[in-house]
């Protein structure tokens, strides 16, 4: 299982811009056309030759892109919007050519850049999953021997024989990703598609592809959905620019993309020891939000709680360590801190130490809260780390699609948003009162 | 798991092969993409197949009553109607086949950008939907030659080459159109203009025998000739059109080569322009 299943080297692809781009006038195409030939008769590589319309407006949209992944590996690639993700996976697609550079594939690819490529509105559920499952590259009785589990994965056998047009966009999605999920490649390629739909067929279409990397089958996968990226795949590479920046382990390439690009990520590592916050006697190796099930995340729902975790060395034996937080609000307002005291009264030993602040769901409001990661000893007192926003996370009221919460859809005034005890009793009106009615 | 399978990606440059065993592969795509222009040009229409007998018929009766009897243009000995009803056959089917495979590419940008296949199976699935028109067309035809009374003769065993012929002539055309379109949307204009052009100079409402050589060969270089004179020789049982068969295929021929390689040549450009 250690083959390498895609070798990419040196990968580049030009685009021209500005407005004349992309049509060229005939007169230079019959020229180009009629030359080519001739330039090849005499030796020379056809060159495609420039037009003067976008001589000199091309950009590199991906350039000098080098990487090897084995078989059976998950590969998470992200980076902002333009970037350049999406030109790599057109290139491993087959969809369009790099301009320079190789990438050796082995084992059938099958990708899924957009749900639902080729669904017609006036054709059937069952006819959409036949044409779509073709177009996706798989064989009529492929399509014939998944089509249970593919209607069944989309909950949508009660109006299999209806137009999709008539669906609602939830179902038509739900369809659409359960035709693309049953795919069998030996590398899937993955862009984006799980950003549809409602949480509860996020979380689904999650599993499916969880359980499509325990099927050795080699994924690279595209999300804007940090947590997405990080559950599935151990390895991402961060490209920005065109360029590959960093390939790396998931959890240190996910924070460093968010702390250098989006601002503050819910996951923060220092590699080295040099560079992390922290002087002779502490030092700060990471920190991270996750939540009881030890997922981590950025996005977090208001009922649930929700753990700060930060993991430090404690160099100097005589010290009495005590760990805090000070969580903001995007407003700056500190909300509260809070430190682990229990250990402030006995010194620390040398060691690895990890500390975790478990915030109770039903307090924070909804919004961003950015928390800062202090370690001070007492006695002396000093401040070994203070990492300001060292981390931040979203706080998220009404997860889409679930209703249950409250009927209550008003906002909320405050910064916290505490649940607490209520009672009211009702008793018959006293006579004075009675009078106005 | 199948890890028989290799590709290496890189750029091509100037003539790359067309990939016939990649395009047999993929034969099933082809089916589902013709089927779907079916069923949905049935699903959306109300006379739906009517439609592939109204069209000829109607014409044949416009040219029967304008042509055959007002401008008395000759008809190599056949009642006038099926005379020009046997021509429209062939000639309808490659007018809807090459409209619809020269727009082929570009009503199917969607599918370009988005997900691989040859993409030579686009036009090629384009000019199958027609083949079913002219079947249904084809058995107004048997009525006609019944009420008519003229026999079959032994040449109709070759109408199958015949249509052949026709599908590789459209085909061919549409080829070089379609991958023309993505770059230069001129050729959305041209088709419908190309398209009447053609069909005067190709024998639809007249014999060919109104030609005499050497013209009446020269006139046979346009493809389309040989194959409708090869239709009313097949059924109709007028002079065999020899030499204008074997003009008409090879050109076809040589149509669909350089249109498939001119169209492979393109392809590489089709997601980033289209």
């Amino acid at each position: 299982m250690t083959d390498v299943a895609v070798r990419v080297e040196n990968l580049g692809k030009q685009y021209h811009i500005g407005e004349r781009a992309h049509y060229k006038t005939v007169r230079e195409g019959f020229s180009n056309l009629v030359a080519a030939p001739f330039a090849r008769l005499r030796g020379r590589q056809h060159i495609p030759a420039p037009s003067k319309h976008f001589r000199s407006n091309t950009f590199w949209a991906l350039r000098n892109v080098s990487f090897e992944l084995k078989q059976g590996e998950l590969l998470g690639i992200i980076g902002r919007n333009g970037a350049g993700k999406s030109t790599l996976l057109k290139i491993l697609s087959q969809i369009t050519e790099p301009t320079e550079g190789v990438a050796d594939i082995r084992g059938r690819v099958r990708s899924l850049l957009e749900v639902g490529t080729g669904f017609h509105p006036e054709l059937t559920g069952r006819e959409n999953i036949y044409l779509n499952g073709a177009i996706l590259g798989m064989k009529r009785a492929e399509i014939t021997r998944k089509f249970d589990e593919i209607v069944a994965f989309a909950e949508v056998e009660r109006f299999i024989d209806t137009p999709v047009k008539w669906y609602s966009s939830g179902m038509y999605t739900r369809l659409a990703f359960s035709v693309a999920a049953h795919l069998e490649p030996d590398v899937l390629i993955v862009d984006e598609v799980l950003a549809v739909g409602d949480i509860g067929f996020q979380q689904k279409c999650l599993g499916k592809m969880e359980e499509v990397g325990h099927q050795g089958r080699t994924v690279f996968f595209v999300s804007h959905m940090m947590h997405a990226v990080t559950r599935l795949c151990k390895r991402i590479i961060l490209i920005d620019a065109g360029k590959l920046m960093v390939d790396g382990p998931a959890d240190e390439v996910a924070g460093e993309y968010m702390d250098a690009i989006v601002g503050t990520g819910a996951t923060r590592t220092w590699a080295e020891p040099t560079a992390a916050p922290g002087n002779g006697g502490v030092r700060l190796r990471s920190v991270r939000v996750r939540l009881e099930d030890g997922q981590m995340t950025d996005e977090v729902d208001m009922r649930h709680p929700v753990a700060i975790e930060m993991q430090y060395d404690v160099l100097d034996a005589g010290l009495v360590i005590i760990p805090s937080y000070q969580f903001f609000n995007k407003q700056g307002t500190c909300l509260f801190t809070s430190a682990d005291l229990r250990r402030s009264s006995r010194q620390s030993p040398v060691g690895r130490y990890t500390s975790t602040c478990w915030i109770p769901g039903n307090l924070l409001a909804e919004g961003m809260i950015f928390t800062t990661a202090e370690i001070k000893s007492v006695d002396p007192h000093v401040v070994h780390v203070f990492e300001h926003h060292a981390v931040a996370f979203e706080v998220k009221n009404r997860i889409p699609g679930d209703l249950s919460l409250d009927s209550f859809s008003g906002d909320y005034l405050g910064m916290v948003r505490p649940v607490l005890d209520w009672t009211t009793d009702v008793a018959s009106l006293p006579s004075d009162a009675a009078i106005l009615a | 798991m199948s890890t028989d399978s290799f590709v290496r990606i890189q750029a091509s440059q100037g003539w790359v092969p067309v990939k016939l065993q990649e395009l047999w592969e993929h034969r099933e795509l082809i089916y589902f993409l013709a089927w779907r222009d079916v069923t949905i040009r049935y699903k959306q229409t109300i006379f739906g197949a009517t439609w592939a007998i109204i069209q000829p018929f109607l014409t044949m009766v416009a040219f029967s009553i304008f042509f055959g009897q007002l401008a008395k243009i000759p008809s190599d000995g056949i009642p006038y109607p099926i005379f020009s009803y046997t021509a429209l056959l062939p000639w309808n089917y490659f007018a809807t086949a090459l409209a619809k495979s020269s727009n082929s590419l570009v009503g199917s940008q969607n599918l370009i950008s988005k997900v691989y296949f040859p993409r030579l199976i686009l036009p090629v699935a384009s000019v199958l939907p027609a083949l079913l028109d002219f079947a249904i067309a084809f058995v107004v035809l048997l009525g006609m030659m019944v009420f008519y009374g003229i026999a079959p003769t032994p040449a109709m065993a070759l109408l199958p080459v015949l249509l052949v012929v026709t599908v590789m002539c459209a085909l061919g055309t549409g080829l070089w159109l379609s991958a023309l379109n993505v770059e230069y949307r001129d050729v959305g204009y041209v088709v419908p203009f190309l398209t009447q052009i053609w069909m005067v100079i190709t024998p639809v409402a007249y014999p060919s025998s109104l030609l005499d050589e050497p013209w009446r060969t020269l006139y046979g270089l346009n493809p389309m000739v040989g194959v409708i004179e090869g239709f009313r020789w097949a059924l109709l049982g007028t002079h065999p059109p020899e030499v204008l068969i074997v003009l008409s295929a090879v050109i076809s021929t040589l149509l669909l080569v350089s249109g498939a390689f001119y169209y492979r040549r393109a392809e590489r450009t089709f997601a980033d322009i289209a």
